[in-house]
């Protein structure tokens, strides 16, 4: 094996980056001290920290190793393993984290005596939820399993020797930078794009390299076809970068300040952001989710993807119509009729794609649906495709005018959010985590599929307590808003919908608290699978030498 | 078959399946967003509507730091009991200013795109420190610590110069004078007050707080409050003038 190793010299992206992080120290803490704001100060000062600390870290690795890794042992491919474990652990650790806060906010507005001081206040918590769940656990969770599909199905080792390690530790930085603000009050205010201009940057940055890594290694790929699961990872990667620039084009009020003015204002801006939005739940929480379908599901049955054509067709419209749908947030504003009605139309005929995905991704148990009895791991991602089924058929009919005229601004729409996000993306990142924990680590199996079973029983009771209670408090606030009296004059004060809502408001906490332990499960089982699980490399040896 | 083994091009070659993909997903975005910016009805100009003043400008940097818009929305449909409960739905023009944009995703709290007069500022100042003094039922967190917080004066020229910079038209005069402005907007007996109102027609000029000294955090929330849905004379307004 030492002979496959090329001679030790400095490499280009060391050299690069050891540079640019020496600069980047610099400039952060010059930046920190001459800082027009204390947030700015305190995130130069981490970017400071962060900087100071890569370049530590890039020397340390280049004293400590030997060579360049081989991209090949014994004609195997010679998988790049650690990025994608150190993602996969910073995955459940935000998903607990995230979870948490979703549920202190739960329990806020059911007990307002929560709202202890400014930094833990709702409206600075919510966005430090949502992006928690969905860039940090979900985004770590979509960066470990693209790692691992895209070297499996190309048979290469993933391109670039720093890169994929500056993606992944570059990713959950811009996470803490953004999550840090939100507590000091650093947003913009355009939901799931809060951060400000610099972690905006930032982020484009470190995109950028995970677009070009990706490619780069379908580029080396020893198949002559690229995998399904790989066009909607590559979509992903492609369209955020796309919704993100066209978002989030600010204008600073000062380079050594956290606050700045979007380019856009009022209506353009709406739709911006809602474009933006919509297809944020389309290409991050879907197109990439669907790529974990379409590769660990057929993994975990070990039987084939129902239908290739039907992947083609899935693939294509799902991405093509999604596009359209954003205008549906905007249904009766000031957005104009015929934008609200084409994002409406779009809206609908998702619907169909939505359920030729769904369809592949359940038929593909054909001839194997017996395991969902013995292995609640596959029966996690089955039910999550469910899910999936539900929340895309709920979603073009919120998406109709008139029903939306119900629904909107209430918590029926928490509801269909939170369908999808506990639900599907949820359940399928669970289901895949539970999957890569043991091949990246080289474990045999997971350390308990019963503490799995309880997982999924405790977090499915949590998820019906979530989704039912806020469909009963949505649609039931939709109503009392609308509801008048025999004599013409609306029934109800606000105040007195709000009161209505506070049962609602505990069940739904409660279910969120589930959720949470089945994580907290789920954690347990993951760190014992890799502290105490038993290699899987260890039993076929031995089986081996004995045969000779 | 054949037409199945035409898609072969994409799974064979990933840069025509990066084009592929960019061409497929930038339709959607051209055709319903680049008509907003040239169409009549999304860039009126409506009689009454004018840029913030410096206090209202920080009072609403206040309400986007602390996320008010997850819970109060600042769009009125047009929908009877809308309408009836908040007042005239809200126009395109009446945000052509606001970056970003302020219309909310969800009523936690009721909308606030009329707030503005509808209560006095005693109350706004105890119901911010103390919800649940006003309204018992109420589930919104408490702002006491706005009372106490400056605003940042010296910081609003560049303020208002960076909105001037996408559009928002403030004269060079309503930048020099931000610093004079934002203290103006809270002591209505000076000569700056009288000036302010001249270039800002209907701005509130009252001691929000009724604390003495500088403007705070809490005069610059309830000012932006207090001018919410109150700048279009819905009298003179005719809604059909932009009808087509």
């Amino acid at each position: 094996m030492n002979q496959a190793l090329t001679p030790k010299r400095i490499t280009f992206g060391e050299g690069g980056l050891t540079i640019v992080f020496t600069l980047t120290t610099v400039l952060c803490v010059y930046a920190s001290i001459f800082a027009k704001d204390a947030p700015f100060a305190f995130h130069a000062a981490l970017g400071a920290a962060f900087s100071a600390w890569a370049v530590f870290a890039i020397i340390t690795r280049y004293s400590r190793r030997t060579g360049q890794p081989p991209q090949e042992i014994n004609g195997v491919p010679n998988y790049n393993l650690g990025p994608i474990k150190f993602l996969s652990f910073m995955a459940m650790f935000w998903g607990i984290a995230g979870f948490t806060v979703g549920l202190y906010i739960a329990l806020e507005l059911a007990y307002p005596g929560l709202n202890v001081a400014q930094w833990v206040n709702f409206g600075r918590l919510r966005p430090l939820h949502t992006s928690a769940v969905v860039f940090a656990f979900g985004g770590n969770v979509l960066l470990a399993t693209s790692f691992y599909v895209v070297q499996r199905t190309t048979r290469a080792r993933l391109a670039g020797d720093l890169a994929p390690w500056f993606i992944a530790i570059g990713y959950n930085f811009f996470i803490v930078i953004a999550g840090t603000g939100y507590l000091l009050g650093v947003t913009q205010s355009k939901e799931y794009a809060e951060p400000e201009w610099y972690a905006d940057l930032w982020l484009t940055i470190v995109w950028v390299t995970y677009l070009l890594v990706f490619v780069a290694t379908l580029m080396k790929r020893k198949e002559p076809h690229i995998y399904v699961a790989n066009w909607f990872y590559l979509a992903f990667i492609i369209t955020i970068a796309v919704l993100h620039l066209g978002n989030n084009p600010t204008l600073p009020v000062s380079l050594l300040g956290s606050k700045s003015y979007i380019a856009w204002a009022g209506v353009q801006d709406a739709m911006f952001q809602w474009w933006y939005g919509h297809n944020a739940v389309g290409f991050f929480l879907t197109a990439g989710f669907l790529a974990i379908m379409y590769y660990f599901i057929p993994k975990r049955a070990e039987r084939p993807v129902y239908s290739y054509r039907l992947s083609i067709i899935h693939f294509w419209a799902l991405i093509f119509l999604y596009i359209w749908a954003g205008p549906h947030h905007l249904h009766y504003t000031a957005l104009p009729d015929w934008t609200q009605t084409l994002g409406m139309t779009f809206s609908i005929i998702l619907w169909m794609p939505s359920w030729g995905g769904m369809i592949n991704g359940l038929m593909t148990l054909s001839g194997a649906w017996d395991k969902l009895r013995t292995d609640p791991v596959l029966r996690m991602m089955v039910v999550s495709v469910a899910f999936y089924g539900m929340s895309t058929f709920e979603g073009p009919m919120m998406a109709i005018k008139a029903v939306n005229s119900l629904s909107h601004y209430t918590d029926w729409t928490i509801g269909h959010v939170h369908s999808g996000a506990l639900g599907w993306v949820g359940f399928v990142s669970f289901g895949a985590l539970y999957c890569l924990v043991p091949w990246v680590w080289g474990r045999k199996e997971l350390y308990s599929l019963r503490l799995v079973n309880w997982h999924f029983w405790i977090a499915t009771l949590g998820i019906v307590l979530y989704i039912s209670a806020m469909w009963v408090s949505g649609i039931l606030q939709g109503l009392m808003w609308r509801a008048y009296t025999s004599l013409g004059f609306l029934e109800y004060s606000f105040i007195e919908t709000v009161e209505a809502m506070h049962p609602f408001y505990a069940i739904r906490a409660a279910g969120g608290g589930l959720f949470l332990i089945g994580a907290l499960i789920m954690a347990y089982n993951l760190w014992m699978t890799v502290r105490v699980g038993e290699s899987s490399e260890a039993q076929p040896r031995v089986a081996l030498q004995a045969a000779e | 078959m054949s037409f199945w083994n035409r898609h072969k091009i994409f799974e064979t070659n990933s840069l025509v399946l990066i084009v592929g993909i960019l061409l497929v997903i930038s339709v959607g975005g051209l055709v319903e967003i680049t008509p907003l910016f040239y169409l009549k009805s999304t860039i009126e100009k409506v009689d009454g509507i004018r840029p913030y003043t410096p206090l209202e400008l920080a009072g609403r940097n206040v309400y986007i730091r602390e996320g008010c818009y997850l819970c109060h929305s600042q769009m009125i449909r047009p929908l009877r009991d809308e309408t009836e409960r908040y007042g005239h739905y809200s126009l395109a023009a009446e945000s052509m200013y606001d970056h970003p944009f302020q219309w909310g995703s969800k009523r936690t709290g009721p909308d606030l795109a009329r707030v503005g007069g509808k209560y006095s500022d005693d109350w706004h100042v105890a119901h911010l420190k103390n919800p649940r003094s006003i309204v018992p039922q109420s589930v919104m967190p408490g702002y006491a610590f706005l009372a106490e917080a400056k605003v940042d004066a010296e910081s609003l020229p560049d303020h208002l110069r960076a909105n001037k910079m996408l559009g928002v038209p403030y004269t060079d005069e309503d930048i020099s004078k931000a610093i004079v402005d934002v203290k103006a907007q809270i002591d209505p007996d000076s000569p700056a007050a009288a000036d302010l109102s001249k270039r800002y027609p209907k701005a509130v000029v009252r001691n929000f707080d009724a604390q003495d000294g500088d403007p705070t955090e809490m005069d610059a929330l309830v000012a932006y409050l207090q001018l919410l849905g109150t700048l279009v004379d819905f009298k003179l307004y005719n809604e059909k003038a932009n009808l087509r």
